[in-house]
């Protein structure tokens, strides 16, 4: 027996439930339930948990209190007052590397980058602040979404996205997205990533939640592992690419009419800076999860932290839907150890329902993230909820469902890493139901870009989550995974094609930063926080 | 919480009273390790807190991911953040794409005596000694398959008296198999196709254009493929 005696009665109720359940199929929501769900629960209506920005390009703009307190910090440099060379251990004038494209950040977005930019002949760097391949990419496990079918077609895909993100998005960066994801599914197989197929070749294709065709394709529950570790090798099979790990970066660097011209990184091993000159910067930084808006547990890893947004913020560039996040409806509630980690969506896409407290039903398992995330918290507000030993309230995701569905054998073959994940602390997801609640998953917005990863910042480009415009106010799953390798390859392109046309001398200055200080001070924000933040501190204060 | 009890445990020698309900990795921080090496996704899924440890009164050596793993009473423990592993020199588009070619980069795999413990040290369950094995003998498919949850952590690598680079050579194999070898998927190429011909271009030209209530109607309306 692996869930403590005080959850027992609902467990029972929920096995009970569940021959019943089996031929049941909860209705989708009107449009007009799910307006009023999403305003009644989704936390990005929780106005109180919002600040309104003061200084920089999103002045006025509303965003997460603890990203507002980020955006406004200061300078993680010294202060320096005299000329630019005096800041102690850097030198503007004589950079540490050289390169044409300078990519911060070493996930998905940065790799795929990194490769374009190398194949068309630009010298590149990639610095990134833990290992290459430390990123929420990594973590994906449903899957990643391509109109690749022939009962499928990228206008189709076209309108699923523009629905799950409420009709908000950048149309030329969905446009983007849609077009370019079976020509991604081909590049990815052209460097040995390994999809769920069929023996006829054909891929096995799956629902996720909002769309209208089955278009999800998977790597088991490891599709961001599988599609990361093979864009890993890649880089590190092109020796021409200069890679620093353990070195984020923690200023931008800008000539006097505004350009980025390189960065400033900070080697954690050592705690020293370094500068870096190049002729075109892309930040591929990611989310910021680790923020924990709304004390929210969150399924990112260590370092999302909203470094770019911060450096890119600083610099001058505008930040676009930055007042919406995503909670991905089932994070793990049960047990402590794991709480907040993700149970992949793909669990409901194969057939598993969401069961309250009472042993029914309460949503259609595969609306779209934002309003499955809402009727959960309803559940949980309304007191149709479970509480754990530790007072951390869920619902049942019934995972033995699928097994029955599907056959015996399905949830080991299908969702290794969730089998994994639960059976090292003693619960068969076979057998046993999952205990789960929202959990903060992905930052819907970011710095705004054009189809070409452009920022309003010149030879500033960004690409991944730490973009804002192609998933509106929510993000559907699988357009993650092709986001960052669709954006961070036309980044690549885009970012070797600017430094072919950038001659000249490249001037490194920090006097953005300057300026930024003289705002803050103009605004009394002169405040002891500096940003980025770069890793988040668990220790316990005694 | 209600009633928590504390443990002691002891990293890298040095004792920590922990309350027992914590992981390994919560532990540390608990202790006031803010780490930058060895910590990594915390969820199981990219390797970065490979583990050793051991436990009064056994003399065997277990390994576990600090993330995934609850403290115990009395465990000695260090991390095992980073080890040295070469990784052959190759490009995958330079390959042929047979299952020798793993072979021919890591030669080494033919020194493997068949003890068996990679496989007993791998926190992820994978028969690694099964997928040498199948590449050794030429399987790439069975390589693949076998090696495909690894998340690379590298304990593997740290216990192998023959000194082999295993998950290197398993990330090869997977490669290799997903270029060459998997069966090709039709419908894939035949779209990749209709795209470079820009096909679709015009559709979603009209889309772009169409106004949010338009877009609304269509959304509400849209058909539904079903489910498997």
């Amino acid at each position: 027996m692996s869930y403590p005696a005080t959850m027992q009665d609902s467990l029972n109720l929920c096995v009970a439930t569940r021959e019943r359940r089996m031929t049941e199929t909860f209705p989708r929501a009107t449009a007009d339930a799910k307006e009023t769900l999403l305003k009644g629960f989704h936390p990005d209506y929780r106005a109180e948990t919002f600040a309104a920005l003061h200084v920089g390009p999103n002045a006025g703009d509303r965003t997460p209190r603890e990203l507002a307190q980020l955006l406004e910090a200061d300078s993680a440099l010294p202060e320096f007052p005299g000329p630019r060379s005096s800041v102690p251990g850097l030198s503007l004038d004589k950079p540490d590397y050289d390169c044409d494209v300078l990519i911060i950040g070493g996930g998905g977005a940065g790799c795929s980058a990194a490769i374009m930019a190398d194949t068309a002949g630009a010298r590149v760097m990639i610095a990134t602040k833990l290992r290459l391949g430390d990123a929420n990419t990594m973590m994906a496990q449903g899957g990643i979404q391509a109109a690749d079918k022939d009962v499928d077609s990228p206008a189709i895909h076209y309108l699923d996205v523009m629905g799950g993100g409420h009709f908000a998005n950048t149309p030329d960066l969905v446009e983007a997205l849609v077009a370019d994801a079976p020509e991604v599914i081909g590049w990815l197989e052209d460097l040995g990533a390994m999809f769920d197929k069929n023996p006829d070749g054909s891929m096995k294709t799956i629902h996720g939640g909002g769309t209208s065709r089955r278009r999800m394709h998977t790597a088991r529950d490891y599709t961001g592992a599988e599609i990361m570790r093979t864009l890993r090798d890649e880089v590190r099979s092109r020796s021409d690419i200069m890679l620093l790990e353990f070195s984020p970066a923690v200023e931008l660097l800008t000539d006097t009419k505004g350009a980025v011209t390189g960065a400033v990184l900070q080697n954690l091993n050592l705690n020293r800076y370094s500068v870096v000159r190049a002729k075109v910067v892309i930040i591929a930084t990611g989310g910021s999860g680790r923020l924990h808006y709304q004390g929210f547990p969150t399924s990112n890893h260590y370092g999302a932290t909203g470094d770019g947004l911060v450096l890119a913020y600083r610099a001058g560039a505008h930040l676009a839907f930055i007042d919406t996040m995503q909670y991905h409806p089932t994070g793990a509630a049960f047990p402590q150890q794991i709480l907040g980690l993700l149970v992949t969506e793909k669990v409901r896409s194969i057939g598993a329902q969401l069961v309250n407290s009472e042993g029914n039903q309460f949503i259609f398992p595969l609306e779209t993230r934002d309003v499955v995330a809402s009727a959960i918290i309803r559940e949980c507000q309304g007191g149709r909820c479970v509480t754990t030993p530790t007072a951390v309230q869920g619902v049942w995701l019934d995972t033995p469902m699928i097994e029955i569905r599907r056959g015996a054998g399905t949830v080991k073959r299908e969702l290794p890493a969730m089998v994994r994940q639960f059976g090292r602390h003693g619960i068969d997801i076979a057998k046993e139901p999952m205990l789960v609640y929202p959990t903060l998953h992905y930052q819907n917005g970011g710095v705004e870009i054009t189809a070409d990863c452009a920022t309003n910042v010149p030879d500033l480009l960004v690409a991944g989550e730490a973009s804002g415009g192609v998933h509106g106010r929510n993000r559907l799953m699988g357009n993650s995974l092709l986001d960052v390798v669709v954006f961070g390859r036309r980044a690549g392109v885009a970012a070797a094609k600017l430094a072919k046309e950038r001659t000249g001398d490249l001037e490194l200055g920090l006097s953005h930063v300057e300026r930024w200080r003289k705002e803050l001070a103009a605004k009394g924000l002169g405040s002891d926080i500096k940003s980025p933040l770069l890793l988040p501190d668990y220790t316990r204060k005694s | 919480m209600a009633d928590t009890h504390l443990v002691d445990i002891y990293i890298t020698g040095e004792r920590h009273r922990v309350p027992d309900s914590l992981t390994i990795l919560q532990a540390y921080e608990y202790a006031g390790y803010k780490l930058v090496r060895g910590v990594g996704c915390r969820g199981g899924f990219c390797g970065a807190c490979a583990t050793v440890y051991r436990l009064p009164g056994d003399y065997h050596l277990k390994f576990a991911l600090a993330c995934q793993t609850k403290v115990e009473p009395n465990m000695q423990l260090a991390m095992v953040p980073f080890y040295p592993a070469n990784r052959s020199t190759y490009r995958l588009s330079d390959l042929k794409g047979e299952a020798k070619e793993v072979l021919d980069l890591y030669p080494e795999l033919l020194r493997c005596y068949g003890c068996n413990t990679c496989t007993k040290s791998c926190p992820q369950d994978i028969d690694v000694l099964g997928y040498v094995s199948a590449i050794v003998r030429g399987d790439l498919a069975a390589a693949a398959d076998i090696s495909f949850d690894c998340i690379m952590c590298g304990l593997c690598v740290s216990r192998c008296p023959a000194e082999l680079v295993k998950h290197n050579a398993a990330l090869l194999s997977r490669r290799i198999y997903g270029r060459n070898l998997a069966p090709k998927s039709e419908h894939l190429a035949r779209r990749r196709e209709e795209i470079k011909a820009g096909k679709f271009k015009a559709e979603l030209a009209a889309a772009k254009k169409q106004s949010k209530d338009e877009l609304k109607k269509r959304y509400a309306e849209r058909d539904i493929e079903p489910g498997e």
